[in-house]
């Protein structure tokens, strides 16, 4: 029998702050190495031939455990995944290893037209069924668990008829997929539907936790004047979400952390500065869980 | 209640069309048929193509200027919205969207410009390949050259035009504003390639495309040294082989 051991995939995500890779920072990386947990990329930016992205994205994972995260699958469509895209997805990870898989409760595809945002969809057991089929199929050509991430949304649908956590819940309990915990995400849904953003962290189905991302929103104002919180992923992490991570982290235990930051991308030292701060509270989470135990 | 897809459908065409009624079965803590919600996925959807659009079409932004790209951008969205999450493969058709759309029509440059920036981009994400070094040319003898086949590199664009786009894209790539350019001085041939991590873009010499474009197909040497001196009389085939080469734009020589 031959061995089959592969050293990187044995090589985790450590369960500390790592930060979304940009194109931006390539080169002051590989130059650097500086000491953060790990990295992840959204699998589409590495769905081409060759070029720049891959000579970078291989040098850096050498180096870094890897996270990869896709954005395209369309999971909460009622239509059939894209077997291509399924296929491209596949060749990412087998070509980089990573530790962990993520993807969205989200639809993106209609007919053909990619439609570039991750929408939402109704809460119910029709919807539950499709995106439950759709993880299966996605679990069964990766050969591996995947995590999905918990939406941030704008509007609600009369058709929903139960909540996110059951519906997330139900979905764990069919697919056996973990969940990406997306902190910034309670805070902009539940600012957008008016309920307790710290209620919706202890209630989540927190053993099933595998990430937790961490991102900017920007304010807005909906129909009436009421706020509405917009996930754009272009600024720092605000107070109230710190303070939810502490809580989610209170909950989860020291979880692999990912600072998101794709729009407006600031000076690297600005995203290790989030990353450090991650880290200092789970390293808080730590300590008190030593006190107990 | 209303299906998935039902739903779906009706959320997909609203969308992407803001003459639409925010669709039945859409609600909020606040209102039924919340608009300004609705909104955000609407404008989430326009401007993040736009905003690609824009990075992967700088010169014809700069020549247009943002807020004109921008529109139009948004005109290319709506006509022709992705087909694939994979992004960087979005905007293949701009160039010919140009073409046809009437208020560029002064500025007849602008769908060449858009093609030279397509095949920037197209090189940037092309397969990887080493590129042959001339040394490699200068070990075959003289006498059976024409019978050499060249494997042009996996990145390599060649964009003809009317127009002088090497000198347009040339003169708008940097910070600095450029000295005008006399847009009727004639045409350039591009030749775009990415031998390593860099993508190069250069002028071609006179019957240069007509050669590339033979050795693509197949030809040898010799017969594509034929066909580019039908094409124009001032065909140096030594400066274009030597040319071809140092630019890395050929992959692998071999004799037919």
């Amino acid at each position: 029998m031959s061995q089959s051991f592969d050293y990187r995939f044995s090589d985790p995500i450590p369960a500390s702050a790592g930060v979304g890779l940009k194109a931006e920072h390539f080169a002051e990386i590989i130059d650097s190495r500086p000491s953060i947990g790990w990295f992840e990329i959204h699998a589409e930016n590495y769905m081409g031939e060759g070029g720049p992205p891959h000579h970078y994205l291989t040098r850096i994972r050498d180096d870094y455990p890897l996270s990869v995260h896709g954005v395209g699958l369309s999971i909460g469509a009622n239509g059939p995944l894209d077997k291509e895209h399924l296929a491209a997805l596949k060749m990412v990870c087998e070509r980089y290893e990573p530790a962990l898989v993520s993807e969205h409760l989200a639809w993106s595809t209609h007919d053909g037209i990619y439609l570039n945002d991750l929408l939402p969809v109704p809460y119910n057991e029709e919807t539950l069924g499709y995106v439950a089929d759709h993880i299966d199929e996605v679990q069964e050509v990766l050969g591996r668990r995947i995590l999905l991430e918990n939406p941030s949304t704008y509007l609600e649908f009369e058709g929903s008829d139960m909540s996110e956590i059951e519906f997330l819940s139900g979905i764990v309990k069919r697919t056996g997929c973990g969940l990406l915990f997306d902190v910034n995400n309670v805070h902009v849904s539940a600012t957008n539907h008016g309920y307790d953003a710290a209620g919706y962290i202890d209630a989540f189905p927190a053993t099933h936790v595998g990430e937790i991302h961490l991102g900017g929103y920007s304010p807005d104002e909906g129909d009436d004047g009421e706020p509405l919180l917009i996930d754009s992923h272009g600024s720092a992490v605000s107070k109230a979400v710190w303070d939810l991570y502490t809580r989610a982290i209170g909950r989860c235990g020291p979880t692999p952390t990912l600072i998101e930051w794709d729009n407006d991308v600031p000076a690297w030292n600005m995203l290790l500065d989030e990353a450090r701060r991650a880290d200092r509270i789970i390293a808080t989470q730590t300590s008190e869980h030593a006190v107990i135990v | 209640m209303l299906s998935l897809s039902e739903t779906q459908t009706a959320f997909a065409a609203a969308v992407l069309d803001a003459d639409r009624p925010v669709p039945a079965g859409i609600t909020s803590y606040m209102r039924a048929l919340p608009e300004k919600r609705f909104n955000v996925y609407r404008n989430n959807i326009y401007a993040s193509l736009i905003d690609v659009l824009e990075g992967r079409f700088p010169v014809v932004a700069r020549l247009v200027g943002e807020e004109f790209f921008r529109a139009t951008a948004k005109a290319y969205v709506s006509n022709q919205p992705p087909v694939s999450p994979v992004l960087m493969r979005y905007g293949a058709t701009f160039a010919a969207f140009l073409d046809g759309f009437e208020p560029v029509a002064d500025l007849p440059y602008v769908g060449d410009v858009a093609r030279l920036e397509w095949a920037w981009n197209a090189a940037y994400h092309a397969a990887d390949a080493e590129a042959v070094s001339i040394d490699e040319l200068s070990d075959v003898p003289a006498d059976q050259a024409d019978a050499l086949q060249f494997t042009l590199h996996p990145s390599l664009h060649i964009v003809c035009s009317l127009w002088p786009i090497v000198t347009i894209l040339a003169a708008n790539s940097g910070e600095e504003e450029p000295e005008p350019i006399d847009a009727s001085a004639g045409g350039e041939d591009a030749l775009v390639v990415r031998p390593a991590l860099s993508v190069e873009v250069r002028r071609l010499p006179d019957g240069g495309a007509a050669f590339i474009g033979s050795i693509a197909r197949g030809a040898t040497i010799g017969e594509a040294a034929d066909v580019a001196i039908e094409a124009s009389d001032g065909f140096d085939l030594q400066a274009n082989l030597t040319g071809l080469i140092q630019s890395g734009a050929i992959a692998a020589i071999r004799m037919s």
